[in-house]
């Protein structure tokens, strides 16, 4: 078992809407995806983001394009218009989630490293 | 089987416009569709119109018009925008005066209005109708006198309605995104209002354009350094047939990428449970949507899904939240950190013997901290240098403008080697959002599309 950065085996986009950040995460292939999904919980998700978001974290998978989305509460500090966060639109918390280290099993397809 | 071409025009209010000429000119496309609204723009369009009656729309509309009412006029391209944001009305003037000096004759310009209601919540509120907030259920007491906008979330209907009454600009305030890209689609194709699939795929199709560059190789996650030619992106261009399938792809000869892999980041952007898509016209489900690479910039968009449209609207309010004030500015090599450190350090010090009300006092370091706040990590190697940024949140614009004046003494009283302070910048007052739904007949019994010509 290997310990790899989420940014090998994913992309992901985030955005904000109110006062909550979406962050859309996308398995480079089919075994990525199974590791992701055993690894990349939703509270892992949370736990990554202590400090930043306050509400609870929901995972959603959409299997057909290898995603799985995380709706994270209260992430803004009270929202783009009213937070004093540099990144006030939650565009780099894609960027903070990839740095999250999973196992991965021997299967996985490391080429995007 | 019948197919039209339409073009993204702008992604929010400062969006390039030179995309939207290119594919004007070249695009091969009937509509151009623009989305000027953020949640947040209402609020600047709001402060606009409150110094002038007559502005409160996207100012940049000025230029768009002058740039591509020809096209409309040659070509027979119809525009459709949100860029009415505050004063649709005035919008709609805007354009017309454009088209007078341009030389333009025999426009139809509509305009939709009916989305600001901000002046019916009392009156709702007496009715028994709740505005209370539809995530958390807080109840509006708390903000309503700090009320500066309240505007409902239109859907594809009245836009359907301009079109059928011939109108060739069309401009609406907060007319849902996605829908100014679904209204040609009914219009043309002639989808009926339960027509759940077909509209499902038309929201999926301008919910993908609707962010312009995004789904043409900007902000793209994956391997963007292989994304050629950023500086003359083109905007997504949607292929679709009357069915519903559509390929999207963009202006030959444009930079950017249109792949599976940059396509998809968009397909979930901003959406919560992919499930179930909240739109004025129909509940979008995304779980059985098929990307296919269909050549060199062109995707395949097959199986979304849709079930019926909610019975209530979303209405978005913003309140007022206190004010921002703040100042940037940079330390060099050795021990840049430690003395953007301690220069917070003396800043912090001296608010608190100046006695400043300020509510909240946060610090970022440019360069280290300031994006990914306390997931950062320190450093490996010393850096060249750090820039910190002060930001205060207080009651009144004084006092936010009083945290820029306490720095410029720090280059001769302060930690050594110090540069780049940006000057004073101008408080910003800060916004909260509110967003509650509310029954659709109550707003769109006031919804009206009104027609000019020159």
């Amino acid at each position: 078992m290997a310990l790899v950065q989420l940014r090998q085996v994913a992309q992901a986009r985030s955005g904000d809407k109110g006062n909550t950040v979406n962050i859309a995460v996308f398995a480079s292939d089919a075994s990525a995806y199974e590791v992701l999904i055993r690894e990349v919980t939703a509270e892992r998700v949370k736990a990554h983001f202590d400090g930043l978001v306050s509400g609870e974290v929901t995972r959603y998978l959409v299997p057909n394009l290898h995603a799985m989305n995380f709706v994270c509460r209260g992430a803004l500090s009270g929202g783009g218009s009213a937070s004093m966060r540099m990144d006030n639109l939650g565009k780099c918390y894609a960027a903070s989630l990839m740095r999250l280290e999973i196992e991965a099993g021997d299967s996985v397809n490391l080429s995007k490293s | 089987m019948k197919k039209i071409r339409i073009g993204a025009g702008q992604g929010f209010y400062g969006d390039s416009i030179l995309p939207a000429i290119e594919t004007a000119k070249r695009g091969d496309v009937q509509y151009l569709c623009f989305d000027s609204l953020a949640e947040l723009t209402l609020a600047i369009l709001q402060k606009d119109r409150q110094r002038d009656r007559a502005k409160g729309y996207a100012r940049d509309i000025s230029v768009t018009m002058r740039e591509l009412l020809p096209f409309v006029k040659e070509k027979g391209i119809k525009i459709l925008t949100n860029a009415g944001g505050m004063n649709p009305l005035g919008a709609q003037q805007e354009i017309l005066r454009i088209a007078g000096e341009l030389g333009i004759k025999g426009l139809k310009v509509a305009v939709v209005t009916g989305d600001d209601v901000i002046d019916q919540l009392q009156a709702w509120e007496q009715q028994g109708i709740s505005l209370a907030h539809m995530e958390d259920r807080r109840e509006v007491e708390a903000i309503r006198s700090r009320i500066v906008f309240a505007n409902a979330y239109l859907g594809a209907g009245p836009v359907v309605e301009a079109l059928q009454q011939g109108a060739d600009v069309i401009i609406t305030g907060r007319t849902t995104d996605s829908a100014l890209f679904l209204a040609p689609l009914i219009y043309e194709f002639g989808w009926g209002q339960e027509d759940w699939n077909r509209l499902a795929q038309g929201i999926l199709m301008g919910h993908l354009m609707e962010c312009s560059g995004q789904a043409t190789g900007g902000n793209y996650s994956g391997d963007w350094q292989s994304v050629e030619d950023l500086d003359s992106i083109g905007f997504p261009v949607a292929e679709i047939r009357e069915d519903g399938e559509f390929f999207l792809t963009k202006t030959e000869g444009t930079g950017g990428l249109v792949s599976v892999d940059t396509v998809k980041e968009q397909l979930l952007y901003e959406i919560h449970d992919p499930s179930a898509y909240m739109t004025p016209d129909v509940v979008l489900d995304l779980t059985g949507v098929q990307l296919q690479d269909a050549g060199v910039n062109r995707v395949h968009v097959t199986g979304a899904r849709g079930t019926k449209r909610p019975d209530t609207l979303k209405v978005v309010m913003g309140y007022s939240d206190g004010w921002l004030g703040q100042a940037i500015w940079g330390y060099s090599w050795p021990d840049a950190l430690a003395k953007a450190k301690a220069a917070d350090r003396i800043i912090r010090n001296q608010i608190q013997r100046m006695n400043l009300q300020y509510i909240e006092v946060q610090t970022d370091y440019l360069g280290y901290n300031s994006l990914h706040g306390p997931l950062a990590r320190e450093p490996a190697e010393e850096p060249n240098e750090v820039y910190l940024r002060m930001a205060v949140r207080t009651g009144s614009k004084e006092d936010a403008a009083k945290l820029g004046r306490l720095v410029p003494p720090l280059m001769l009283s302060g930690p050594p080697a110090m540069g780049g302070f940006l000057g004073m910048m101008k408080p910003r007052e800060l916004l909260g959002m509110w967003s509650c739904l509310v029954p659709r007949a109550i707003v769109e019994s006031g919804v009206q599309v009104n027609v000019l010509e020159v």
